[in-house]
């Protein structure tokens, strides 16, 4: 039986390899999504125009100056009046301009030696853009004020992803997005099909219990999505550069659960569903939404209403994507994460048992 | 034993009855149709015997395995062909075949004697997708597919549907080769003309059998006089026939119309009075198990 099994698995693989357009389109998925998130949606500051008001150069300034012609992020366009602040931002000349005090030089030697004082520099910003301006403003502070007394006055500092590359924060939901989509979508879809065309009813009246085809046809999905994680952590490591710092071995450790979980779940959605477009609706209503709204992939679960923050304690990817980003970024081993693995292990076995009593080998 | 035993079978669908109290019998290497249109109840009577449904009410057994109770041991020695194409379009004629082999348990070399006389005819389209093949082709791979593990009992679900008439009349040859070889079967049809080459027919309609016998006992259960009408206007013809006294029914029947007649009828009463009608021609003629069906199914 066991040669048996192996010639539904090469059955299934073939049905996947010529159709080529779904192939391609899987494959490449991960990839658009990987450089489009990691590159052109972009949160971080690059590249800001900044100009400077500065009554009094003095070398304090001048110094403060320094630092920011050198910083790659910013291109310092120059010292102008008070009087252009507004013009120059309107016109979008610059991004942020940054005013100094003509007793610039005093108020920090005051603060340098204890003294309390009022501030000494004032940041305009573009605010057009939110995200843009929040990044730009506290990165601004960070590279003026150079010494670490200064510095000492501020609490905020960015840990683990200083220049906040946006990359790293949607490397991990990308992922929990794109398992879903290949596991459970296209297995659903699969299933479906053979309903839908009538070839289930020639399985199911053989031999072969139907769990062993659908195990069948499983594999080389499992198969897709090993490369698609490969190809991923490949490119988020050397094109986006995320550290990954706590291992891979983890981070493919839970992977792989994660993707028996999405397959449990097509199969799950395979049995309500009757035609293919409802697999697919089903697949992009009850799973894709949830995914991009309520895993904090796109928000942060702590600004949700406290009504979806209890709700997104059942998408499974909220415990994937947190678990993934802690390891990938914050660079923990798997066991720090142990309660998100817990807690998807114990989903996929509820979804599995679920699926299988609900596998019906009759046709109603 | 018989190899298909069905005993007041019924299955609803919702409000809808698709089979109601239904009973018959098909012997050991019978060749058994079942004739009747869409909608008679033919598709829900294979899915109740190959186990696919269960049945609201009543018994059936195949091979001795009870439908229901034994239905593992069913799926395992019947061969099923349901109505519409249910092989894989995208793999080749040969990775269909390999594929319901090895579903079985079986290699195609086992069974080539077997599918040989079928499967010849569409090997050197081995290679060729599935879907890419003619409709009587697609039929000779589903039979070959259906009989690769040497079933007992054969389910033909309407398997000349669609099919031309010369794939239709080659099919029912290879039928007939199967029955040579002791395998039982069971196959449906819309077509009344295809009923003469079974042993034995069921006349099904909305969920009722009408009658069960052999095709020329049924036709010989026909007991009026039956006539063929012609004229240059057919459906004046038809609607004026209707009139006329001691004609009990009229309907088109290919080029003709059948007229059935009560024992009063006169044929020259009924030219006198369609003498308005030109090129108005009247014969006897045989009856059909089309014939049969109508007239079964006014009662």
């Amino acid at each position: 039986m066991k040669g048996n099994f192996l010639s539904f698995v090469k059955k299934e693989s073939l049905h996947i390899l010529r159709d080529k357009r779904t192939m391609l389109v899987v494959m490449l998925i991960p990839v658009v999504l990987m450089v489009l998130f990691g590159f052109a949606i972009s949160t971080e500051v690059n590249n800001i125009n900044v100009a400077v008001v500065a009554p009094g150069r003095t070398d304090g300034v001048e110094d403060a100056v320094n630092r920011l012609v050198a910083n790659d992020y910013f291109t310092f366009k120059g010292y102008i009046s008070q009087e252009q602040i507004d013009s120059k931002l309107r016109s979008g000349e610059v991004g942020a301009v940054v005013c100094f005090t003509s007793d610039y030089d005093r108020r920090v030697a005051q603060v340098e030696a204890g003294i309390q004082s009022s501030p000494v520099i004032q940041v305009v910003v573009d605010a057009a853009n939110v995200n843009t301006a929040g990044a730009a403003t506290a990165y601004l502070q960070g590279v003026l004020l150079g010494s670490a007394s200064q510095q000492a006055m501020f609490e905020s500092r960015m840990l683990f992803n200083p220049q906040m590359k946006s990359a790293y924060n949607f490397v991990p939901g990308i992922m929990g997005l794109i398992f879903i989509l290949v596991c459970a979508m296209m297995t659903s879809v699969s299933i479906v099909r053979e309903r839908e065309v009538g070839t289930m009813e020639v399985l199911l009246v053989s031999p072969v219990r139907p769990v062993k085809i659908i195990f069948a046809k499983m594999i080389p999905y499992f198969v897709i999505s090993c490369i698609v994680l490969t190809s991923t952590l490949l490119l988020a490591r050397f094109l986006l550069g995320v550290p990954m710092s706590g291992g891979v071995s983890g981070i493919v450790a839970i992977s792989l659960l994660y993707l028996v979980l999405a397959l449990s779940l097509g199969l799950l959605v395979s049995t309500i569903a009757k035609t293919q477009v409802a697999a697919l609706l089903v697949s992009a209503v009850v799973m894709m939404m949830p995914i991009l709204m309520l895993s904090g992939m796109l928000f942060p679960i702590e600004n949700l209403p406290k009504f979806f923050q209890e709700v997104s304690h059942i998408v499974p990817a909220r415990w994937y994507i947190d678990a993934i980003r802690k390891m990938m970024i914050q660079g923990v081993p798997l066991i720090a994460v142990w309660k998100d693995f817990v807690i998807l292990l114990g989903m996929t076995i509820v979804l599995i048992t679920v699926s299988l009593k609900k596998f019906n080998d009759k046709l109603e | 034993m018989s190899a298909i035993e069905i005993h007041n079978l019924s299955k609803s669908f919702g409000k809808v009855k698709a089979l109601d109290s239904v009973s018959l019998s098909v012997e050991r290497g019978e060749l058994f149709g079942l004739i009747g249109p869409d909608g008679a109840g033919k598709s829900t009577l294979f899915r109740l015997l190959t186990t696919l449904l269960n049945p609201d009410d009543g018994s059936a057994s195949v091979d001795g395995y009870d439908i229901v109770k034994d239905y593992l041991s069913i799926r395992s020695r019947v061969g099923y062909m349901p109505g519409r194409f249910s092989l894989y379009p995208d793999l080749s004629v040969e990775e269909n075949l390999n594929f319901f082999a090895a579903l079985f348990g079986v290699t195609v070399e086992e069974s080539y004697d077997l599918i040989a006389p079928i499967y010849s005819q569409i090997e050197p389209f081995r290679t060729r997708r599935a879907g890419k093949l003619s409709g009587g082709m697609k039929q000779k791979l589903a039979l070959s597919c259906a009989l690769i593990h040497r079933p007992s009992v054969l389910f033909l679900d309407e398997p000349t549907t669609g099919v031309d008439a010369v794939s239709r009349s080659e099919f029912w040859d290879m039928l007939a080769g199967l029955k040579e070889r002791g395998i039982t079967i069971l196959v449906s049809t819309p077509y009344m003309d295809e009923a003469s080459r079974c042993d034995r027919i069921a006349l099904c309609n909305e969920g009722h059998i009408l009658g069960i016998d052999t095709p020329q006992n049924i036709v010989e259960k026909f007991d009026s006089p039956l006539y063929a009408v012609r004229a240059d206007n057919m459906f004046t013809l038809l609607e004026s026939s209707r009139e006329v006294q001691g004609v009990v029914e009229c309907y088109p029947f290919g080029e003709v119309h059948h007229l059935v007649a009560s024992n009063d009828f006169d044929v020259k009463h009924y030219k006198e009075a369609l003498n308005h009608i030109e090129n108005l021609t009247i014969t006897p003629t045989q009856p059909t198990i089309e014939d049969m069906f109508i007239k079964l199914m006014k009662r």
